[in-house]
């Protein structure tokens, strides 16, 4: 690691996501002043004031670690996510929104126009005169402009590459942790970094390897809702009462947090180790639950799902097989 | 979209014990059937992983037939049970993600029944070049242009309304 005058500088940015990531990121609690200990941070948009001409006149690679979270939505999260790409030497794919999309990735199953309809015409906005955004306005001062809205969300690394990702939504703070630990160690030169394009900060098995819950043979005859049961028997599997539950497709790290506290597993840690397509690894392990060998009667159980594709890619849309193959996507 | 000259790419995963070799005796027994499949033997339906529906035709296929043993026939006891379940619920997804669920076909077959393979492969290619070629380098919104023709699908829209709000 080569690094440039006292401390080693640190950036975070927040692309098309909710917030959560940075959050996540301050709920390491004193952790974060390790982080001020060790790195000298540049740039952080939700923490302090920096403009993007300050990082643009930066050295290229005079960044040790950016932690880039959020999807690359508008050519403003382009220009950023090429920007730091530039200015750093270690690019983590910070959260799910980066690694896969997540929820803003699920806008992939709709034209673009129909998102910004939806965002400025739906019962809740008052908008009678029909106004929309423009990408640019003439005022006295000279041309304005707002960011233009990409087609897609692609997940970051189909904009620049990546040296790790770091998932979840947000990634556990205690994850969060961990991953700073090992940074200031390598730097330090105590550790050595994993290989690129390593998966850092969670585990390497599925959800249901960590999940307390008791485990028997599953066989059900009929998928429902969590809020349609009641009780919820605390120490049996969810799946196995019928309740579609991602963990056997979700990637460990979260300690099991949801399904231990009663709540089904959304998969928002992305696919398991060795997992090529989340969506079909699901599909694969809702199918052999399923107790029921007639097509009318697989169809009555599946019926209790009511939205297949989001309950299948939540979290993984934008960064699925399908949606991510796509080569109009494919534009470094 | 019908373009005639459009030949489909169809991938089929066979099953070794029954419609593998029903594929081997069309061949055998000089049946004509369309040459756009292009097989791959699995040991049973049962071991057809989603991904590899979902691989295929993000590289290319415009359909994907599975073939297994009928009902009750498994050389696996129960697996093509198994593979009509995954089968059934591609087909939801798939249906969400925009892909005709057509594209997708389960066939039973066994051993013997050269006739239905080639038969149930022919109708198969038929359809599908019906439905066309799966565009799928195409996002929703460059093929909603399409279909519309030239019609205005950008999102900036009416500039004259927003002048409105914003004084000069």
């Amino acid at each position: 690691m080569t690094v440039n005058g006292s401390k080693p500088k640190f950036a975070m940015y927040w692309a098309a996501s909710c917030g959560g990531c940075e959050i996540a990121v301050l709920n390491t609690h004193e952790k974060i002043l390790d982080v001020d200990a060790n790195f000298d941070v540049v740039f952080w948009p939700v923490a302090m004031d920096a403009k993007y001409k300050d990082v643009e006149a930066m050295e290229d690679g005079s960044i040790l670690l950016t932690l880039f979270n959020g999807g690359i939505r508008n050519d403003e999260n382009e220009h950023l996510a090429k920007l730091l790409r530039r200015k750093s030497q270690i690019m983590v794919s910070f959260g799910s929104c980066a690694c896969e999309g997540c929820i803003p990735g699920l806008a992939n199953l709709s034209p673009v126009g129909d998102i910004v309809h939806a965002a400025y015409n739906t019962i809740t906005t008052d908008n009678p005169n029909e106004i929309y955004p423009r990408i640019s306005y003439d005022v006295p001062e000279g041309e304005l402009h707002i960011p233009k809205l990409a087609k897609v969300l692609r997940p970051l690394d189909l904009v620049v590459d990546v040296d790790c990702y770091m998932p979840g939504c947000p990634p556990e703070s205690h994850q969060i942790a961990a991953v700073i630990d090992l940074v200031i160690k390598v730097v330090k030169g105590e550790a050595e970094l994993p290989p690129k394009g390593s998966v850092i900060g969670a585990g390497d098995s599925t959800v249901c390897d960590e999940c307390p819950r008791a485990r028997n043979v599953k066989s059900i005859k009929e998928f429902k809702r969590i809020q349609d049961i009641a009780p919820v028997d605390p120490d049996l599997c969810l799946l196995e009462q019928g309740i579609p539950c991602n963990g056997p497709a979700t990637r460990s790290g979260c300690n099991a947090r949801c399904p231990a506290v009663g709540a089904q597993c959304i998969g928002c840690y992305g696919p398991a180790e060795g997992v090529m397509d989340y969506g079909a690894r699901l599909i694969t392990a809702f199918s052999s639950v399923i107790d029921a060998n007639t097509t009318e009667e697989i169809d009555r159980i599946l019926d209790g799902i009511p939205d297949p594709t989001g309950q299948v890619y939540r979290f993984n849309l934008a960064g699925s097989l399908l949606k991510a193959n796509r080569d109009a996507w494919k534009v470094k | 979209m019908t373009d005639h000259n459009f030949e489909p790419t169809i991938i089929g995963f066979t099953c070794n014990w029954c419609s593998y070799r029903a594929s081997d005796l069309a061949g055998t027994a000089r049946m004509k059937y369309a040459p756009n499949v292009r097989l791959i033997r699995l040991m049973c339906s049962g071991r057809l992983d989603p991904t590899f529906v979902l691989r295929a035709l993000s590289e290319g296929a415009d359909g994907v037939m599975i073939t297994g043993c009928h009902p009750g026939e498994c050389h696996y006891i129960e697996q093509n049970y198994k593979a009509l379940r995954r089968f059934l619920l591609l087909r939801r997804v798939l249906t969400g993600l925009g892909i005709e669920p057509e594209r997708v076909k389960l066939v039973w077959a066994s051993a013997a029944e050269g006739a239905r393979f080639a038969s149930e492969t022919t109708a198969f290619v038929e359809e599908i070049r019906k439905l066309g070629p799966l565009n799928w380098g195409k996002d929703e919104g460059e093929r909603r242009k399409d279909e519309e023709g030239n019609k205005n699908s950008s999102f900036i829209i009416q500039p004259s309304s927003f002048e409105k709000e914003v004084p000069a």
